[in-house]
């Protein structure tokens, strides 16, 4: 049954014609990941389109992890180096503004066809929201578990510009009777049969007027890889429903039952998604709301402080699906903390920079760690979750420096 | 050592049609840039994913696997026991359609195991 799509064969020929042309070994600089056994070391690459220096995780389709370097920036991740992360290699990589529409059909009054200058004409909403893959930091689990092996890297902020999913759907008439929302993008399997990538959101979610259809990301249109021209923003909820170059929008009279949304993305049915390795007969539910987290950005493991002088500590946070309430500092690995400054709010979904001032009493080694509180009070655990998936990790993070 | 060969930035951002300029609407939030948004048509090319499995007894993975992803999402991998490679390998095929010669899953699961094999 190889049944290998026509658009995976032509696009493997286009790119074996490319490859004779000009292929040439990789030879650029590298960096080593913390990961716990290895392998830890991964390329730069700079030759991804609309994207600057990125840590290459797959070549294809494209896992691209955003240099952890770059959250020390600011807390609006740049487009050319937002994360990148795509289930399916068929990715189209041409998108013409003027002819492509998006659908919105199924338990509805009126199907919809819009074409992008119908979205921009509509009302306009914008945002600060962190996209984290439900997967980020999975590299640092143990024991190791399969999948994109991602240090802290799978996350983003951004401004997003768009409309609201609300009114999209007000626009349609949602007939009585629906229960879901499935979106779906342009991206296809290789494989005919495979499960098209697909997410659904109940309708009481979907019409919560914080779920957007964004075409601006910063400020400018997003960058293909990250989903252009529209990508869903689902503010405080794990990325795998953020849908990419979103172009179909179906309302659904029952639960979906597609593997995406019924199989996939579970998570443990536990405080914190943990569970013991090889523990059988945990009950599991879907991924959704994301859980405060928080990182130092300007040291990192190895580095000096000055013993018994004051040393700048900053990073950021997030508070997950709402704002962050606080965030401590420890210069003893958690024994003792302080409160850090946090910075200007820009939004309870984004990220929150913070800073404080450190000063260790005496040389030595020296474990920082930070903690995010976020405003439901829910405060980051000491010991880190287990789960076969490797989602949802939320740690406190710690740092071992030497002070001197 | 990375062999993963690349191509070249090949980043086309072709005005297919005339621009799509976004006025901001009455009432819109002002917290962004004042300017607007201006959506342009895009064109780009994606880099060759380059790397294979090398070594002996790498023809099945390489023949059955980088249809649909590239070596390096494997080579990447942390080691783990054979069972666990079966596992995966299994995954591939019931729940993404993997098209694997059935003939060749052993071949593909002692190759994983013999090179990122763990106890």
């Amino acid at each position: 049954m190889l049944r290998v799509s026509r658009r995976f064969l032509l696009g493997q020929a286009g790119a074996m014609g490319l490859a004779l042309a000009s292929r040439r070994s990789f030879a650029g600089p590298a960096v080593n990941l913390p990961l716990p056994g290895g392998p830890d070391a991964r390329p730069i690459a700079t030759d991804f389109p609309e994207k600057g220096a990125m840590i290459l995780q797959r070549s294809r389709p494209p896992l691209l992890e955003t240099p952890f370097e770059v959250f020390d920036q600011g807390v609006f991740t740049p487009n050319d180096r937002f994360y990148v992360r795509w289930h399916w290699a068929v990715i189209p990589t041409e998108i013409d503004v003027a002819s492509f529409r998006l659908t919105v059909r199924g338990q509805i009054a009126t199907p919809l066809s819009l074409s992008l200058a119908d979205l921009l004409a509509m009302p306009r909403v914008e945002l600060a929201a962190v996209n984290q893959c439900s997967g980020n930091s999975r590299g640092l689990f143990q024991p190791r578990v399969p999948g994109g092996q991602w240090a802290n890297g799978a996350m983003g902020n951004a401004l997003w510009t768009g409309v609201r999913l609300k009114d999209v759907l007000d626009k349609a008439g949602v007939k009585p009777g629906a229960v879901q929302v499935r979106l779906k993008g342009l991206d296809e399997p290789v494989v005919d049969g495979a499960p098209d990538f697909m997410k659904s959101l109940d309708l009481d979610h979907a019409r919560d007027s914080e779920v957007m259809i964004a075409f601006g990301m910063n400020g400018k249109q997003l960058p293909l890889l990250n989903g252009f021209p529209l990508r869903l923003v689902v503010p405080g909820w794990y990325a795998t429903y953020w849908v990419k170059m979103l172009s179909d929008i179906e309302v659904l009279d029952r639960p979906d039952d597609n593997y995406w949304t019924k199989t996939a993305y579970r998570i443990p049915d536990t405080p914190g998604a943990d569970m013991k390795p090889g523990q059988t007969g945990v009950a599991t539910v879907p991924i959704s709301r994301m859980v405060p987290r928080s990182f130092i950005t300007n040291v990192k493991a190895g580095d000096t402080l000055h013993a018994g002088a004051a040393n700048l500590l900053r990073g950021i946070a997030l508070g997950g699906d709402t704002g962050v309430a606080r965030v401590d500092v420890s210069g003893d690995g958690g024994k003792t903390w302080q409160p850090a400054t946090l910075g200007a709010d820009q939004g309870k979904y984004g990220f929150r920079a913070w800073q404080t001032v450190l000063t260790p009493p005496q040389p030595g080694a020296c474990t920082l760690a930070v903690r995010c509180t976020n405003d439901a009070g829910v405060v980051q655990p000491t010991a880190p979750n287990w789960n076969p998936s490797g989602f949802m990790r939320n740690v406190i993070e710690t740092t071992q420096v030497v002070a001197a | 050592m990375f062999r993963e060969a690349m191509l070249p930035v090949i980043l086309a951002v072709a005005l297919i049609a005339p621009p799509v300029v976004l006025v901001r609407s009455a009432g819109a939030d002002s917290a962004g840039t004042n300017q607007g948004i201006t959506l342009k048509s895009v064109s780009v090319d994606l880099p060759d994913p380059g790397r294979t499995f090398d070594g002996p007894g790498a023809d099945a993975i390489n023949g059955n696997c980088l249809a649909c992803h590239s070596a390096g999402m494997v080579l990447n991998q942390p080691t783990m026991p054979k069972a666990a490679w079966q596992a995966e390998v299994e995954k591939m095929i019931h729940a993404y359609h993997a098209p694997v010669d059935p003939k060749d899953v052993a071949a593909i699961v002692d190759y994983l195991a013999r090179t990122k094999g763990a106890p």
